[in-house]
């Protein structure tokens, strides 16, 4: 990605915005991308606090366990209901989901 | 029988086995009831009341062959954030409004094997962001209290519903706070169990690491009865984990038969309490009411004991760090292909995903995205995100130091009473709600709410009990003990004490 430029240190900009949305593929107006940028620059003043805390030799945590997940053993099974898990798409023809022409 | 909603689930599963009414008695009461008052309150989204009433008919049946299912023939229902097949699986949205499940979430299928009966899907934020069931496509929860004020988030289908005396009990989730605060803002008993505990298989993700099942009633052995066939290992979800299979309502019974005539039947129990938990922005009428429950725990024999947790600011900041930066993930899944909603005529590919995305989620779930997103990307991923994570061992940490001296640490389950409709507040006002609660996610720990009181406007007030790893039987049977000798739990709301 293009890297956004903060205006200021936690103060996001409705550039910023507007670029983080085309990364999360939401469609975002530059008037409603300047009320987002408000509301995520009062969210990220929140975040000052974190800089106070130190992390020094802190390993990140992401799974409260820290166990080895406990997966199932890899057996092919026959139970997926194409017709039924397709009869709530959009559009479908043929088995196949739809979407607009990709290509010429 | 025009009260048969006031009743404790103990008592309805007594009088289904004493045949003072039947299954199908029961449902037709509440339906009756939801027909004719939830136009008020708005708790249901779909409504399943001819495929209940044929299970009431079959519970019914059953019991009269023999079958000895305790729950056999109680009616409840269930958040919309779990997947019932063949049923509407909204999570709140107008991305999944017409989402007809395929398969049934574990929970779903574990609670129907046990017999209960679901009179539908309930209300809630949208994809569980929210505090206040404002953000829902189908329409904002009212207070069955007072039908001016928010019933609380995200669940707060679940409980108006049980509230109203809709239904005895009903399924919830909690990410960082979703089954506390509405419970203490509706005067209800709702717990959210150790992370791990019950399966999430089939719950729609929020933020994976910090989303958890769990039952709302009016008092904690309530709770105990949804939550039993709620826990255990699933092979679906690999972050379920074996662990010991409690029996919550023997455990609770056991802990009365124990504690006989003792007056102070929690005699030996520390609760730990943290002044970083009764500080600023905590309204009076709530500091008064948990002081005043402290007291009548100390009197019930319970000793309190200072502890320290992480400032709540800080928890705060990294729950509102990891949580949107989860759900950026999560939710790129709704692009309008294969399920969900699809805008109107796409000129290409690109315009589908976008336009579909940005008209089906709601501004707050947008909000989250953005927030998760630009922490998410590069150049903010370590200040923000993994520094986020760095912290939230460190409030892990501080749980685990604080537990060294007390069994259960208490707080307020929020900074107010519930508030009124409409007020609109800046997302990073309304996140300060969430203060008392969001540490247990983070930390993945047991923890309840509870009702003490309720404020001069007649507003209910909870109390948060947190408890250690897996000890879910503990906290419900501290707040059981608790509630045999005190009534807070048996206020009833303004729509409950209607009749129809």
């Amino acid at each position: 990605m293009s890297q956004p430029t903060p205006a200021t240190e936690n103060t996001v900009s409705r550039q910023e915005i507007l670029e983080v949305a085309r990364l999360a593929r939401l469609g975002v107006d530059e008037d409603t991308a300047s009320s987002y940028a408000d509301d995520i620059t009062k969210v990220l003043k929140l975040m000052q606090t974190l800089g106070n805390v130190d992390t020094t030799d802190i390993k990140p945590l992401s799974n409260i366990h820290e166990v080895c997940q406990d997966l199932r053993a890899d057996v092919a099974k026959h139970d997926i209901n194409r017709e039924r898990n397709q009869s709530m798409a959009p559009a479908v023809e043929a088995g196949l989901y739809l979407v607009p022409q990709v290509i010429e | 029988m025009s009260e048969l909603h006031l009743l404790s689930t103990q008592q309805l599963i007594t009088g289904l086995q004493d045949k003072q009414f039947s299954s199908a008695e029961l449902t037709e009461h509440y339906i009756k009831r939801i027909d004719a008052l939830d136009s008020k309150i708005n708790s249901f989204i779909t409504h399943t009341s001819e495929t209940a009433r044929a299970q009431a008919q079959a519970a019914d049946e059953m019991r009269a062959q023999g079958d000895k299912r305790p729950l056999l023939g109680v009616p409840m229902a269930h958040k919309d954030i779990f997947c019932t097949q063949g049923v509407l699986t909204t999570c709140g949205s107008k991305m999944l409004h017409n989402f007809i499940s395929p398969y049934d979430a574990t929970i779903v299928t574990n609670i129907d094997k046990a017999g209960m009966i679901s009179l539908g899907k309930l209300n809630m934020d949208e994809f569980a962001m929210g505090s206040d069931n404002e953000s829902s496509h189908y329409g904002a929860v009212h207070n069955p209290w007072n039908l001016n004020h928010v019933p609380g988030g995200s669940s707060g289908g679940s409980a108006a519903a049980v509230a109203a005396g809709f239904v005895p009990v009903a399924t919830a989730s909690d990410t960082g706070g979703s089954i506390r605060q509405p419970a203490s803002f509706c005067g209800l008993t709702g717990i959210k169990p150790t992370y791990g505990r019950i399966s999430r298989f089939g719950m729609i993700a929020y933020a994976s690491s910090l989303d958890q099942a769990g039952s709302m009633g009016r008092s904690a052995m309530d709770c105990a009865y949804l939550l039993q066939p709620m826990i255990g290992h699933d092979p679906r979800d690999a972050t379920s984990i074996k662990h010991d299979m409690p029996d919550y309502v023997q455990d609770l019974n056991t802990a009365v038969t124990a504690a006989g005539d003792n007056a102070k039947p929690l005699e030996g129990l520390r609760i730990g309490v943290a002044k970083e938990y009764f500080t600023s922005g905590l309204d009076t009428e709530v500091e008064q009411a948990v002081r005043a429950a402290l007291k009548q725990y100390e009197a019930l024999g319970a000793t309190i004991v200072e502890v320290n947790i992480t400032d709540p600011e800080i928890t705060l900041a990294t729950y509102y760090m990891l949580a949107p930066a989860e759900a950026s993930s999560n939710l790129s899944r709704f692009d309008g292909v294969r399920f969900g909603y699809r805008c109107e005529n796409p000129t290409d590919l690109l315009d589908l995903y976008t336009r579909s995305r940005s008209e089906g989620f709601g501004p707050e779930v947008q909000r989250r995205i953005l927030t998760g997103t630009y922490a998410l990307s590069a150049g903010y991923f370590d200040a923000y995100y993994t520094k986020a994570q760095k912290v939230r061992r460190l409030i892990v940490k501080d749980f685990e130091d604080a537990f060294a001296n007390c069994d259960v640490i208490a707080s307020p389950t929020a900074p107010t009473a519930a508030y009124k409709l409409g007020e609109d507040l800046d997302p990073a006002t309304m996140y300060l709600g969430d203060v008392y609660t969001i540490g247990v996610n983070l930390a993945g720990l047991p923890a309840l709410s509870q009702p003490v009181g309720l404020t001069s406007n007649g507003l209910p007030i909870g109390l948060q009990l947190i408890g250690q790893y897996w000890q879910e039987s503990k906290l419900l049977s501290t707040a059981h003990l608790f509630q045999q000798h005190t009534d807070h739990h048996l206020q009833h709301s303004t729509i409950a004490k209607e009749t129809v």
